[in-house]
């Protein structure tokens, strides 16, 4: 048994660096002595990178993608500016990836986490716990309802706020697709002031990290709809990729 | 011209301090939404292979343990096959999820996987290469999940064979990728962010 071509067959496309923030972003202190140094060590794709492993839909609760209810007293629920938000989670050739776990996190109305080391002095709402997940459609759709998140102030520079930010975390087909990435709200002044943001090396790159307001999709009475589609690092095709012989 | 229509991936942006609240809730105190965190187990009574124990902690550039970082882990079964539908050379041990997902200790930033010791995987070109676990580490200040992978010391002829390691210019940085033995079955790997012994992180 050989091999005649060193490219595994499934692999994803090569990561844009350029694109992605830097290890090292002085702005954003805490970088400073978390970057690694020394450059990356490029390496082929092998089946540990291009392996992942699967979640099944019948993993996720029936309150699992609703924050508004999902750590409420029974008949309560969060405080707060009721939203929707959805979209898809797409690859780099425009594909839905379908089967992705999304997972999301977010303070409060006021700003505030529900976290032992969270020390703002905005109020917890009892009835808001911040955790949500839910797993992609067949063409890669997701859902939640929440409470639209506070800014918050935090310590890095004399005076910096976080923008109201939701946090993501998304499992692709394979490990090397793993991220974990923010979204922001179309029209916060906040956001081109925040130096987490301001990581992301283009201004391209951070306007796709903001959803827009959809009122189209908006429940009427209800809650307001937000927009946010993800793209994770793209498929190879298999094109004249060869086969082990004797397969 | 025509256009390729490519999409740019998603700008990554830290996990930041919060992290346990959306990825390992029930860790951080936020009890009721979920029946567990995932990644929790990994084995149970059934799966096959030898059971380890592989621990460690993450360090900044001064020496500083974290104690706010998330470390997931993947790995092959003990025949060294993946528990994934990218995986066409056979199928992997039903009572085996192949992934964890840890936080690190509040107090001293430790984390504990308990795994089994996982199986060879052949490189694209065919070569085997050693025993090895894929660790992913996110947390506040690290802008996007860095990669590295976590090899066995009583794997040494393996090891002097992997297709990654030997690729590797700096062989003095090999170790950094090279767990130490610290009883039966009991591993311990440290990640090193930065500084005169980095851990080797990977572009994949
Ligand atoms: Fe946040």
């Amino acid at each position: 048994m050989s091999l005649s071509n060193q490219r595994p067959a499934g692999g994803f496309f090569a990561r844009d660096r350029g694109w992605q923030p830097e290890a090292l972003t002085p702005q954003y202190k805490t970088s400073v002595a978390r970057s690694p140094s020394r450059a990356l060590l490029s390496m082929p794709q092998t089946l540990s990178e291009i392996t992942g492993p699967v979640f099944g839909h019948n993993m996720i609760g029936a309150l699992d993608n609703d924050l508004i209810l999902n750590f409420a007293k029974s008949g309560e629920s969060a405080i707060g500016p009721r939203i929707i938000v959805y979209g898809r989670v797409l690859d780099e050739s425009g594909r839905g990836v379908p089967n992705v776990l999304v997972e999301f996190w977010q303070a409060n109305a006021g700003g505030r986490y529900r976290h032992a080391k969270e020390g703002y002095i905005a109020p917890l709402d009892p009835n808001f716990g911040g955790c949500g997940r839910c797993i992609t459609g067949e063409d890669g759709s997701y859902e939640f309802r929440t409470v639209q998140p506070g800014p918050y102030p935090w310590p890095n520079r004399g005076n910096d706020w976080r923008p109201a930010h939701i946090h993501f975390s998304l499992f692709g087909q394979g490990f090397a697709q793993r991220l974990i990435t923010q979204m922001y709200f179309e029209g916060d002044p906040m956001i081109w002031k925040c130096p987490i943001v301001d990581t992301v090396p283009h201004s391209d790159g951070i306007e796709s990290l903001i959803a827009l307001l959809d009122m189209d999709s908006t429940i009427p009475m209800d809650a307001r709809a937000y927009k946010f589609d993800m793209v994770l690092r793209g498929k190879r095709s298999t094109l004249f990729e060869n086969k082990l012989e004797g397969n | 011209m025509q256009s390729l229509n490519r999409l740019k991936e998603s700008p990554s942006q830290t996990a930041g301090p919060y992290v346990h609240i959306g990825c390992v809730p029930n860790f951080c105190g936020i009890e009721g939404v979920y029946p567990e965190d995932l990644g929790t187990a990994m084995v149970n009574e059934k799966t096959k292979g030898e059971r380890i124990r592989v621990s460690g902690t993450v360090y900044d550039g001064t020496g500083t343990p974290l104690k706010d970082a998330m470390i997931e882990i993947w790995q092959a079964d003990a025949d060294g096959l993946y528990p994934s539908p990218e995986e066409h050379r056979g199928t992997a041990d039903p009572n085996f999820t192949g992934w964890g997902r840890k936080a690190g200790d509040y107090g001293t930033g430790e984390w504990i996987f308990e795994t089994v010791k996982p199986g060879a995987v052949p490189f694209p070109d065919g070569r085997m290469m050693a025993p090895h676990i894929t660790f992913w580490v996110v947390a506040r200040g690290i802008n996007i999940g860095l990669q590295t992978r976590m090899y066995f010391p009583d794997e040494a002829d393996a090891n002097a064979k992997d297709p990654i390691l030997t690729r590797i210019e700096h062989q003095n940085r090999v170790p950094t990728l090279i767990a130490q033995k610290t009883g039966d079955g009991a591993y311990k790997f440290d990640i090193i962010l930065q500084g005169e012994n980095e851990t080797v992180f990977f572009d994949v």
